[in-house]
């Protein structure tokens, strides 16, 4: 999101678009007629194939190395004189294509991000696949500005993630059950989303405050429907974290059933970049997204300190059966924290959404781990701790990709929360008690 | 609809390397919630390791398979004390979370492309199997009879696997009832009595940590047999079948893993074949082939839910053997 095109002035940006939008066109009028001499690998081998020019202003690229890679399958190919390359995979599959920018003539970019293409056959076995080239250099941005940058990123993701976090500790904090099926109300609130925005043309002011409502109401459904009469089985608290592990996984797929495995977007996902003052470059929809968190969480800080049901969410955290012998409505109180987790939850996976961007059918798990490393960073079962928690991971996750490359970026909290244990395993604000 | 084929690639399952591979796995994990009552939920990283250090060891240093094999083992056992020492002081559910969350940093170090040369990144490595298949002893040819009809390759793969199967079965089973077997139970039941009795219980606890990663390591090996290893594969859902596999089959029972990935298996191959089939022949009017390829993932899923709840020792398992009561 912050490196390359931001720095670049809007017209400039919009010479490059019709570059490449011209360009596109271009290669795609000269691939109807059948490549002649393209640089071949493994095409007499295998009988699918993917093929491609490569042009800049109408002038072919020689010596490109694309690289086809997937299924348990790689192959390299340069370009020839004519820009023309062509693949043969063993497999109808999707396949990863990737064009190596460093082989390009100076002065020549592919357009933001999309030098790697997921390339899928569609029903003859031939496919064509262009990349979207245009001029420019690739850009350097100063050391400082780029930990400024992904900072403020960072606290984006970071109070998102507290917003996921806090209903998981609570509820956690009250009941003892590490709930593996919390992040699927992450997911539900951002397909709910997508549901009433898109699918009913919704405008989003209405779309959003229904979905949050309706994770919440799922939140109720399953603590009426499932959590409280497994409670008054009796069964234990691993058996009920197995049994949200069962419910995740069983979410999980009912979303894929519904959406599909790819990836949807909810509507104004690309706004503009607004820069605020120096490095900082912010979209519509972060400043947006950042005010929320802020306001939904103060709130909650609010209600747990101040209110009485906050004041007896604390009382049951610390002891339950001295909290329902004072006269406090147990159930009652465990209800309303799935209820309020739950929109919390469905919330932060509207926003997140809008900060990845995407809904997948398995983006709440993807989240789950770091609401748990968030979650036992900060102290188990303490909603201030989650916030803590969550704020460190998020900047974490993205300030280690200025070091780490981005496939790692989940790595340093995973690995920061068992380095914790070792040394103060009650977490940042956690009580030794709680460990036992 | 074709019963026929339906029922035949159904039947093929019980002697998959898949199968087999789940099983061994599993045993892993009954060593360690079923007897040990640690809740690990990182098999999935155990079952990596073996299956990259069996992969890596023959592509990358040219050792031989069984050295591969030993390799992908000590990896496991590295792995469990990495694993244990912050973790098997603290309660159950912490154990948990460590466990899942340093299997996904063993998956993405794999799925990484920093070390793309040695590991593959996301595309796996394959290719490493001609120095398994030279040991074949096996003449070449097709053998066996109806859905069971394997070339020599394939059957080799299949008996070295039911054989590491045997192995960790009766490995498992002496070691349970030995004298040490019985500490293992008494920290499963009670921790503290057996500490009273002036046994070193975080010890007890590692050796069960590191004796279930090599099993799962193994299980690895055998997963990697058949094609390639492919990081994709050691997701926390395989973790999660292998959960369901175990306490279908019975928690602290020596079959009950290979009861439970004989039906795991089964079903979920009858229902992969019979749900596209009976949705491309109208019988689903309101799901397309694609969503009924889904439907057994769900029905995994509530699986798991129903048997913690009504049946939580399994088809095999004594009720009063349950391991459930973790502090």
């Amino acid at each position: 999101m912050v490196a390359a095109g931001q720095v670049r002035s809007r017209s400039r940006r919009f010479v490059v678009l019709l570059l490449g939008v011209l360009l596109a066109v271009l290669t795609l009028s000269t691939l109807m007629a059948p490549p002649a001499h393209a640089d071949d690998v493994n095409t007499t081998k295998y009988s699918y194939i993917f093929s491609g020019n490569v042009k800049y202003n109408n002038k072919p690229l020689a010596g490109v190395d694309i690289t086809v890679s997937g299924n348990g399958y790689k192959a390299k190919v340069k370009t020839d004189e004519k820009g023309q390359w062509s693949v043969g995979v063993p497999k109808k599959k999707t396949y990863t294509i990737t064009l190596d920018e460093s082989t390009l003539p100076k002065g020549v970019i592919v357009t933001k991000g999309a030098n790697e293409i997921q390339a899928k056959f569609g029903f003859t076995d031939e496919k064509s696949v262009n990349f979207f080239l245009g001029k420019g250099e690739r850009q350097v941005v100063s050391f400082t500005d780029q930990l400024i940058g992904r900072a403020i990123s960072g606290l984006n993701f970071g109070l998102m993630l507290a917003l996921a976090s806090i209903g998981l500790s609570l509820i956690y904090g009250t009941t003892g059950l590490a709930n593996f099926a919390h992040a699927e109300f992450v997911t539900f609130g951002a397909v709910m989303t997508f549901a009433f925005s898109v699918l009913l043309s919704f405008p989003l002011w209405l779309a959003v405050p229904l979905a949050i409502v309706l994770s919440g109401a799922l939140g109720w459904i399953l603590d009426i429907g499932l959590w409280k009469p497994l409670r008054k089985r009796g069964l234990s608290i691993v058996q009920l974290m197995i049994v949200s592990i069962g419910l995740s996984l069983g979410l999980r797929y009912v979303f894929q059933y519904f959406i599909g495995g790819g990836t949807l977007q909810l509507p104004d996902t690309g706004s503009t970049k607004i820069t605020l003052f120096g490095p900082v470059v912010l979209s519509r929809t972060d400043i947006i997204s950042m005010s929320i968190s802020i306001v939904v969480l103060v709130a909650v800080a609010y209600w747990i300190l101040r209110t009485r049901t906050g004041k007896a969410t604390r009382a049951i955290s610390d002891n339950p059966a001295l909290a329902a012998a004072s006269g406090i409505d147990v159930d009652r109180v465990i209800c309303l924290l799935w209820i309020l987790g739950a929109a919390l939850a469905g919330l932060s996976g509207i926003l997140w959404a809008y900060f990845r961007p995407g809904i997948k059918w398995d983006m709440g798990w993807q989240l789950l781990l770091l609401i748990f490393a968030a979650v036992v960073l900060g102290g188990l079962g303490t909603a201030f701790g989650a916030l803590v928690g969550s704020l460190v991971v998020g900047l974490l996750v993205e300030i280690s990709t200025l070091w780490l490359p981005s496939d790692l970026k989940y790595v340093a909290p995973l690995t920061i929360l068992i380095v914790v244990l070792l040394f103060r395993p009650q977490g940042i604000l956690g009580r030794k008690e709680r460990i036992g | 609809m074709d019963w026929g084929f339906i029922f035949s690639n159904t039947a093929s399952w019980l002697l998959a390397p898949e199968t087999i591979a789940y099983a061994i796995a599993t045993v892993g994990l009954a060593v360690h919630f079923g007897y040990g009552g640690l809740l690990n939920f990182g098999q999935a990283g155990f079952m990596a390791l073996g299956a990259y250090g069996y992969a890596i060891s023959i592509l990358t240093f040219h050792l031989p398979w069984w050295a591969g094999i030993l390799v992908g083992m000590a990896a496991a056992v590295v792995f469990a004390f990495i694993l244990g020492l912050p973790t098997l002081r603290l309660r159950a559910d912490y154990l948990a979370i460590v466990t899942i969350a340093a299997a996904e940093v063993v998956r993405l170090l794999f799925n990484s492309t920093i070390w793309e040369s040695v590991t593959g990144s996301a595309n796996g490595l394959g290719g490493y199997h001609e120095s398994f298949d030279a040991a074949n002893p096996i003449p070449p040819g097709t053998y066996g009879f109806g859905p069971f009809q394997f070339n020599a390759n394939d059957w080799w793969m299949r008996i070295f696997g039911l054989a590491v199967l045997a192995v960790a079965l009766v490995v498992v089973w002496l070691l349970m009832r030995s004298p040490w077997g019985r500490v293992v139970k008494g920290v499963r039941e009670d921790e503290d009595a057996v500490r009273a009795l002036g046994k070193n219980v975080f010890s007890v606890k590692m050796q069960v940590l590191v004796l279930g990663g090599v099993l799962g390591s193994l299980g690895g090996v055998v997963l990697a047999l058949p094609s390639a290893v492919v990081p994709g594969v050691y997701l926390p859902s395989l973790t999660f079948f292998l959960w369901t596999i175990l306490l279908l089959g019975g928690a602290a029972t020596i079959m009950g893993p290979v009861l439970g990935s004989l039906t795991f298996w089964l079903i979920m191959a009858f229902l992969s074949v019979l749900l596209p089939a009976m949705s491309s022949a109208g019988l689903l009017p309101f799901m397309t082939t694609v969503q009924a390829g889904i439907v057994r993932f769900i029905i995994v899923g509530a699986a798991l839910m129903l048997i913690v709840v009504f049946r939580p020792q399994g088809f095999l398992g004594n009720k009063k053997e349950l391991t459930f009561n973790a502090r």
